[in-house]
C-alpha cells in the first residue's frame, strides 16, 4: 500500500513546487487587471517602477508601482517601504522594486479598489535623478519663430506709415 | 438658391478667428511661467514654440483679413467651430513636442479631448510627465470646460460686436447677466471662486492623505479644474486611483456636481436665492435620472457579486456613474474592468447615464436635463389631451430660474439636438464595431465621446486604428458644439463648392 501511495505523493509535492515557482514568477500589471478574478486572494510577485508620492496612512504607506502602461496600488507596512529612495516622477527615475503579496481584484479594506498588499519588497534597481539636456532645436525653432514674429511686426509697422 | 460665399465672408470668419486664436495663445503663458518656476527648461521651450507659432498664425490672419465689419449668424458659428479646430491644433504642439505623445494626430486627439472636455487620453507615460505638461492638459480643461469664446471675451478680445452670436455658437444659449462679456465674466468668476476652495479641499485632502505639500495642492488644482470643467484627465496614469483615498472621491464628486449646474442656477444662488436648486427642473431631472441609473447599475453589479459587501458596491457604483452623468470620467477602476467584470446591465446603467449629461450653460456634454425635462413635459401633455376631455384646455410649464409655459419650438428644438445626439452616438458605435471591436465595448466608447465623458472601457488606447482617432476626435468636437455651428460650417463648405455666384 504504502509503495503505491508513493508516486502520487511524490507527483503531488512535484505539483505544489510547480505552482510555487509559477506562483513567484512576476507578473504584469496587464495580466493581473485582465484575468482579475483568477489572481484574486492569490500571492502574487509584481516587479516594476515606483511612480509619484509615497503616502503615509498610520503604520503603512500607499506606493504605486508601474508596470508596462498600468500602475496597481501596493499597500504595505511603511518599514518595507523605507527601501525605496527614488520614486519615478518628471526629473527622476524611479527605483526598481519586486513586491510580494496578496492581490485582490475587489479589496474589502479599501473600498474596492484592486489592489496588493505586500508582505515583501526588494529593490531591483536604484533609481536617480534625471539632469535635463537642453534640446539645442528646440532653442534653434525658438529663435527663428522669434525670427518670424519680428518680422510680422515690422512689416505691421511699415504698412501703418 | 445656395450663394457661394463672398472673399468679404472669408475676410470676416479670417480677421475674428485670429483674434480667437491670438487670446488662446495668450493663456499658453501660464504653464511657461509654472514651467520657469520648476525650472523645466525643455517643457518651456515646447511651450515657447507653440505660442510663438500660434501667435504667428493669429497675427497673420489678423493681418490679412482686417476688417471694421461685424459677424453676422453664419460668420460667428464658423469662427467658433475653426476655433476649437484651430485650438486643437496649436494646443497640441507643445504636448507633441514633450515626446509623450507618439504622433501628432495623438496629440491632437488628447488636445480635442482636453478643450471638448471629454478625458481620453493617448498619452504614453504619463507618471514622468514634467508639471508644466501636466498643468497645460489640465487647463485646456479649465479653458474648454468655460468655452474658447469666453476665454477670449472676457480677458483678451476687447470689443467684438458679434460676441453674442459667437457665444450661441459655443452651445450656450442662456445669459445670466444682460450682455455677453459679463455673462463671461460671471462664468469666470464662479470658476475661480470654485478654484481655489476646490484646490485647498482637495490640496488639504491629499496632505493629510501622506502626499507632500507642493505636490498635494498641484493635484488639487490640476484635479479641481478636471472635475470642476467635467473634464476627467488626472495627473497621473492611474486617474482616481492614485490617491487611494475615500474623501478625495467624495470631494471630487461634490465638485463633479457643481461643474454640471447650469451656471444661471449658480448665480441665482449666490444671489441668495436658494429655493432655486429644488425647484429647478434641470436639478430634479438630474436627481431622479441619477438616482433610477444608479439603480440599474447597483441592480447588474449586485448580479455580478464583485463588490460584496453594500458600501463597497456603492463607492465603485455610484463614483463611475456620477462620474458618467455629470461628464467629468474619473475612475477608480482600471478601464478593462468595465467590461471584464461589470455586466452588460450595469453597463448599460452608466451608458444611459453618460448619454444624457448635466445642465445646459454648464460644463458637461450630452444630451441635457433641460431638454431631457422638456420633451418629458412635453410627453405628459400630449398624453393629458389624449386622456382629457377634448374642451379641456390643457397647459403644461416648468420652473427654470422662472415660470415657463411648454411651447412646440422648445420641444421641436429639444428633440432635434436630442436625435442628433442618439445620432452622433450610434454612428460612433458603428465606426467602433467597423473596426472589430464588441457592440457594447463600441456604443460605450463612442457615447462617452460624444458626450464629452471620458469613461473608458479600453478602446482608446494608442493602438487603436487612425480612423477611429479620428471619429472620436470629430465626435468630441461635435458633441462639444451642440451641432449647429458644426452644421453650419459644412453647409458654409458645401455653399463654396456647389453654391451659386
Amino acid at each position: 500500500m504504502k509503495s503505491n501511495l508513493r508516486p502520487f505523493v511524490l507527483s503531488l509535492i512535484l505539483c505544489v513546487l510547480c505552482f510555487k515557482v509559477a506562483s513567484a514568477q512576476p507578473a504584469l500589471s496587464r495580466d493581473l487587471i485582465d484575468r482579475a478574478a483568477q489572481y484574486d486572494n492569490k500571492s502574487v510577485v509584481l516587479e516594476g517602477e515606483v511612480i509619484g508620492d509615497i503616502m503615509k496612512r498610520g503604520d503603512y504607506v500607499w506606493v504605486n508601482v508601474v508596470n508596462g502602461a498600468n500602475a496597481i496600488g501596493i499597500w504595505m507596512k511603511s518599514e518595507l517601504a523605507s527601501q525605496i529612495q527614488h520614486s519615478g516622477s518628471y526629473k527622476s527615475k524611479g527605483d526598481g522594486v519586486e513586491v510580494a503579496g496578496i492581490f485582490h481584484r475587489a479589496c474589502p479594506d479599501h473600498g474596492g479598489d484592486l489592489d496588493i498588499h505586500a508582505h515583501s519588497l526588494r529593490r531591483t534597481a536604484a533609481g536617480r535623478n534625471i539632469q535635463e539636456k537642453i534640446n539645442p532645436a528646440k532653442i534653434a525653432q525658438a529663435f527663428i519663430l522669434l525670427g518670424f514674429l519680428v518680422l510680422i511686426w515690422i512689416l505691421t509697422l511699415l504698412k501703418r506709415k | 438658391m445656395i450663394l457661394r460665399p463672398r472673399l468679404e465672408d472669408i475676410k470676416i470668419i479670417g480677421y475674428y478667428l485670429g483674434r480667437m486664436i491670438v487670446g488662446l495663445t495668450l493663456t499658453m503663458l501660464v504653464p511657461i511661467v509654472l514651467g520657469l518656476a520648476f525650472a523645466e527648461i525643455n517643457p518651456v521651450l515646447d511651450f515657447i514654440i507653440a505660442f510663438e507659432a500660434s501667435l504667428a498664425f493669429g497675427l497673420i490672419l489678423i493681418r490679412l483679413c482686417a476688417t471694421q465689419k461685424d459677424l453676422n449668424w453664419m460668420q460667428g458659428m464658423i469662427v467658433v467651430s475653426l476655433s476649437w479646430i484651430a485650438a486643437m491644433i496649436l494646443g497640441a504642439i507643445p504636448m507633441y513636442l514633450s515626446g509623450h505623445w507618439r504622433s501628432f494626430l495623438d496629440a491632437c486627439f488628447d488636445a480635442m479631448s482636453g478643450f471638448a472636455t471629454t478625458g481620453l487620453t493617448l498619452v504614453q507615460d504619463l507618471d514622468h510627465i514634467s508639471y508644466t505638461h501636466n498643468l497645460w492638459r489640465h487647463l485646456i480643461m479649465f479653458i474648454g470646460g468655460q468655452g474658447i469664446v469666453i476665454v477670449a471675451l472676457s480677458f483678451f478680445v476687447k470689443g467684438v460686436s458679434g460676441a453674442f452670436k459667437m457665444y450661441v455658437g459655443e452651445a450656450r444659449d442662456e445669459r445670466i447677466m444682460p450682455n455677453v462679456i459679463s455673462t463671461s465674466r460671471f462664468i469666470w468668476l464662479v470658476s475661480m471662486v470654485y478654484l481655489v476652495l476646490g484646490t485647498l479641499a482637495l490640496g488639504t485632502t491629499g496632505l493629510l492623505g501622506g502626499m507632500p505639500a507642493m505636490n498635494a495642492f498641484f493635484h488639487g488644482a490640476c484635479v479641481f479644474m478636471a472635475a470642476f470643467d467635467t473634464g476627467g484627465f488626472a495627473p497621473q496614469s492611474q486617474n482616481m486611483l492614485y490617491y487611494h483615498s475615500p474623501a478625495f472621491e467624495v470631494i471630487t464628486v461634490v465638485i463633479m456636481i457643481l461643474g454640471a449646474l447650469n451656471f444661471k442656477l449658480h448665480y441665482h444662488v449666490w444671489m441668495g436665492n436658494r429655493r432655486e436648486i429644488v425647484k429647478n427642473i434641470e436639478t430634479l431631472v438630474l436627481f431622479v435620472a441619477i438616482t433610477v441609473a444608479f439603480i440599474v447599475t447597483a441592480a447588474g453589479l449586485a448580479q455580478t457579486g464583485i463588490y460584496p459587501g453594500a458600501g463597497m458596491l456603492f463607492r465603485k457604483g455610484f463614483y463611475q456613474l456620477v462620474s458618467g452623468h455629470t461628464g467629468t470620467g474619473f475612475q477608480t477602476i482600471y478601464p478593462a474592468q468595465f467590461i471584464l467584470e461589470w455586466n452588460p446591465l450595469s453597463i448599460a446603467g452608466v451608458i444611459c447615464a453618460m448619454a444624457l449629461g448635466g445642465a445646459v450653460c454648464s460644463t458637461t456634454g450630452a444630451i441635457k436635463m433641460l431638454r431631457v425635462g422638456i420633451i418629458f413635459k412635453a410627453m405628459k401633455e400630449d398624453l393629458k389631451r389624449v386622456m382629457l376631455s377634448e374642451r379641456a384646455v390643457v397647459v403644461e410649464k416648468f420652473h427654470h430660474i422662472k415660470e415657463v409655459f411648454i411651447e412646440d419650438q422648445q420641444v421641436r428644438s429639444a428633440l432635434l439636438v436630442t436625435l442628433c445626439y442618439l445620432i452622433l452616438y450610434g454612428l460612433g458605435a458603428l465606426a467602433g464595431m467597423y473596426y472589430g471591436y464588441p457592440f457594447m465595448d463600441s456604443l460605450f466608447e463612442s457615447t462617452s465621446a460624444a458626450a464629452n465623458v471620458g469613461l473608458s472601457c479600453g478602446i482608446t488606447d494608442v493602438s487603436m486604428p487612425t480612423g477611429l482617432k479620428i471619429t472620436y476626435i470629430l465626435q468630441m468636437w461635435a458633441g462639444r458644439l451642440e451641432f449647429m455651428s458644426v452644421f453650419t460650417l459644412l453647409g458654409f463648405f458645401i455653399a463654396a463648392i456647389k453654391g451659386k455666384r
